[in-house]
């Protein structure tokens, strides 16, 4: 009776549940319907993935100064590399580049540091990067002080540009859109329903129109004899359409912290500004944070529209060189070349901001 | 401080700022005067800047002589009309492209956001990869793609593309035959209308049916039924009075048809690309939302594959899909007005571009044409608002 039950060893899975063949017949293959779909995707995918290589890589030309360099069937990059630098800092003198070149660096430096989870006194990162970088960015793009040659903002241009009125318009609007989300959630009336009106105005009108407003009526609306400059004056416009925008995507992290924190604060005897500073907006600016890059991904988009008053962005000038008679017909190049730039940013942002909401969602609740 | 205050009541009477109603008084006061007193100081340098720059006020431009074109109207309208007709002609521009770009848009979004949750592992990375494209480039730069790269580079009349059918694409537009309409033909509609109203009966009948007695009887094919076959009889019956006017090439141009022109095109392409994925999203966000347990739930009832998403993860799809869909339609409607870009002669390109240009009264024109959005914005919030109260979630 000494007899130990060996069992045998349990059969390998059947082979066509496991490995490539049984995936596809899963994920691909499925029904009849799947798979004519699955074949007719694959066909796509060929044929567009075969063309766009070919156009974008093998035939393309890369180097050379004029459309002469360009004689294969394929994109004529040459028209980017030849441009690059009009495109990246528009009309900026040469020699005052390295002051472009110098507020991108800090201004990577400081995302870079706000972005890493580990780094320590990131309140006091975030502080400097909202209130004393956009000071030294000002001297440095504009000049006019510490010994730095003044260039007017009508020099500036192309992804520079863009950058600036994105940058400018989410740090401005912040705190006025802070103040006005606190004003619709207030319990004085009159307060809340200026509030609500401001908002909903700016909500209810394209971004074009106010360009147009900021563009055409502000000038009249300003004290007679005073000048303002087109970028300012597209500023005001962008900054105070964007603070309706960010006034709602607080008022959601406002709604999202429990009534018990009020409550809290209530009970430790804090007044109003100490219940928000302290206890409300901390808890609440952290939740917001992927509704304000998602914002700022929006803003960054909508800056395009800029053009239309007469500024050159990223796209004004990419389609200012487009009508340059020696560069006739390379407008999809040049196209492909600014939505692969708006592309890379807002698509970084948006996975940022994705993994943002999954870290919070895992804490918080 | 609340403390002193208690104890000394001098101190409480005299202490205004502690009195949390006289501070929310004195606040909304501050604010009242503060809001009135920018008001007026921005109307007093408008009107001080006007005079000196000798621009008229008020609406008597609207009655004047216009005198400039457009290339496409949906009501008559002539260079001798008057401004106040460039602002109709105008609205009515941008209500076409929004419409239009609505629908198209929806059915884009729709099947790519459950194209996106398919089971299918292509057809989602596809779905997926159309999404993280559109969605991150501008829509600006896509109209323009759309204008400048794709229908500029198409060829001239003579060589137009022959897409069959009387339909013919060329660098001046889309070319397509227009149908006229005859004498009987408003018995077609009539009948059109009397089979809306006998589906309309069958499918309420049918329910009422089942609520009493359980019994279900099939309504879809019966009604396709009674929609083609009425209204087809009874075009045959009156002689067929429905017509085609097909373009044709006549020197330089294509005459007669139903053309559309590029502008319309690149915009109508573009806007519904754009903000298809978009609504991808939305939808598949919506479906997602519905717990698995519904699923289940509906098989354990037994219910068949078209009648588990139809009767219960539509609707309460649909619940979570609409307020976000809505969102999609406003700013759909306020990107309509890039078409000034192109020139597509929509609200801003006609009001707020020549319009403005020719008359200068920059503020009756900008506040006309931001009105007009508001309106809109208004209204389709309130009927969304409408139908998201009538779908919601009754909670006891």
């Amino acid at each position: 009776m000494g007899k130990v039950h060996v069992p045998k060893p349990s059969l390998p899975p059947p082979s066509n549940s496991i490995g490539a063949i049984a995936w596809a017949k899963k994920h691909l293959f499925s029904t009849p319907l799947n798979s004519v779909l699955t074949i007719i995707g694959m066909y796509l995918v060929v044929t567009m993935g075969y063309w766009t290589i070919n156009w974008a890589f093998i035939n393309a030309d890369w180097v050379g100064d004029s459309r002469e360099a360009c004689t294969s069937s394929g994109a004529c990059w040459v028209f980017v590399s030849a441009r690059f630098n009009q495109f990246i800092y528009g009309f900026y003198p040469e020699s005052e580049i390295w002051r472009v070149n110098l507020m991108f660096a800090i201004f990577t430096v400081l995302l870079l540091a706000l972005v890493i989870e580990k780094t320590p006194k990131k309140p006091w990162i975030a502080a400097f990067t909202l209130v004393v970088f956009p000071i030294i960015a000002f001297f440095l793009l504009y000049g006019d002080a510490f010994g730095l040659e003044r260039v007017e903002t009508h020099k500036w241009g192309g992804l520079m540009l863009t950058l600036v009125l994105a940058v400018v318009g989410i740090v401005a609007s912040l705190p006025i859109g802070v103040l006005l989300a606190l004003g619709r959630r207030s319990n004085m009336p009159i307060i809340k329903n200026l509030c609500v009106v401001y908002i909903e105005f700016w909500r209810g009108v394209p971004l074009i129109t106010v360009l147009f407003m900021a563009s055409v009526m502000l000038p009249l609306f300003m004290h007679a004899g005073a000048e303002t400059d087109k970028l300012i004056r597209a500023m005001i416009g962008i900054v105070l359409f964007q603070a309706a925008y960010m006034a709602e995507v607080v008022r959601g992290g406002l709604q999202a912290i429990p009534k018990g924190q009020f409550e809290a604060a209530d009970a430790l005897g804090l007044n109003y500004p100490k219940t928000m500073g302290l206890i409300i907006l901390p808890q609440a600016l952290k939740l917001m944070t992927p509704g304000i890059v998602n914002t700022f991904i929006a803003l960054f988009k909508d800056t395009s529209l800029v053009l239309i008053i007469g500024l050159f962005d990223l796209l004004a000038i990419v389609q200012s060189a487009l009508a340059d008679p020696k560069w006739l017909g390379y407008s999809v190049e040049g196209y492909v070349f600014v939505a692969f730039m708006f592309w890379i940013f807002c698509f970084g942002m948006s996975k940022y901001s994705q993994h943002l909401e999954k870290k919070l969602n895992t804490g918080h609740r | 401080m609340q403390k002193d205050s208690n104890e000394n009541p001098e101190l409480k009477k005299t202490n205004l700022w502690n009195d949390a109603n006289f501070r929310a008084m004195l606040f909304q006061v501050v604010a009242i005067l503060a809001v009135f007193g920018f008001i007026g100081y921005i109307v007093n340098n408008a009107l001080t800047n006007m005079e000196q720059r000798g621009i008229v006020t008020g609406f008597g431009f609207l009655t004047d002589q216009a005198g400039f074109g457009i290339v496409q109207t949906l009501i008559e309208y002539t260079e001798t009309d008057s401004y106040g007709r460039t602002f109709i002609v105008g609205l009515l521009n941008t209500v076409l492209v929004s419409f239009l770009g609505i629908i198209l848009a929806t059915l884009l979004g729709f099947l790519i956001g459950v194209g996106r949750l398919s089971s299918n592992w292509l057809i989602s990375k596809l779905s997926s990869l159309y999404i993280e494209i559109f969605r991150n480039i501008p829509l600006l730069l896509q109209i323009f793609f759309w204008y400048f790269a794709v229908l500029r580079a198409l060829p001239p009349p003579k060589q137009s593309f022959d897409l069959g059918a009387g339909a013919f694409l060329n660098i001046r537009g889309f070319f397509l035959p227009k149908p006229i309409f005859e004498d009987g033909f408003s018995w077609v509609i009539g009948a059109i209308i009397l089979a809306i109203a006998a589906v309309i009966y069958l499918v309420k009948s049918n329910k009422r049916r089942q609520l009493d007695t359980g019994i279900y009887k099939p309504v879809l094919l019966p009604s396709l039924a009674i929609l083609f076959i009425i209204p087809a009889l009874v075009f045959f019956v009156v002689g067929q009075p429905l017509s085609w006017d097909y373009p044709a090439l006549r020197g330089f141009n294509f005459q007669g048809g139903l053309s559309i022109i590029p502008e319309l095109m690149a915009l109508l392409v573009a806007l519904t690309i754009y903000t298809a994925a978009f609504i991808a999203e939305v939808v598949r966000s919506g479906i997602e939302a519905v717990s698995d347990g519904q699923s289940e739930a509906a098989d354990a009832l037994g219910l068949s594959n078209g009648q588990r998403l139809r009767l219960i993860v539509i609707p309460q799809a649909l619940r979570v899909i609409i307020p976000p869909l809505t969102n999609q339609y406003l700013n759909l409607t306020k990107n309509s007005s890039l078409a000034t870009a192109i020139g597509y002669p929509d609200l801003v390109s006609v009001f707020s571009g020549t319009t403005l240009n020719q008359t200068g009264q920059a503020i009756e024109i900008i506040f006309m044409t931001m009105g007009v959005y508001l309106t809109l914005s208004l209204l389709t919030s309130s009927l969304m608002n409408w139908y998201n109260r009538r779908v919601a979630l009754v909670e006891r």
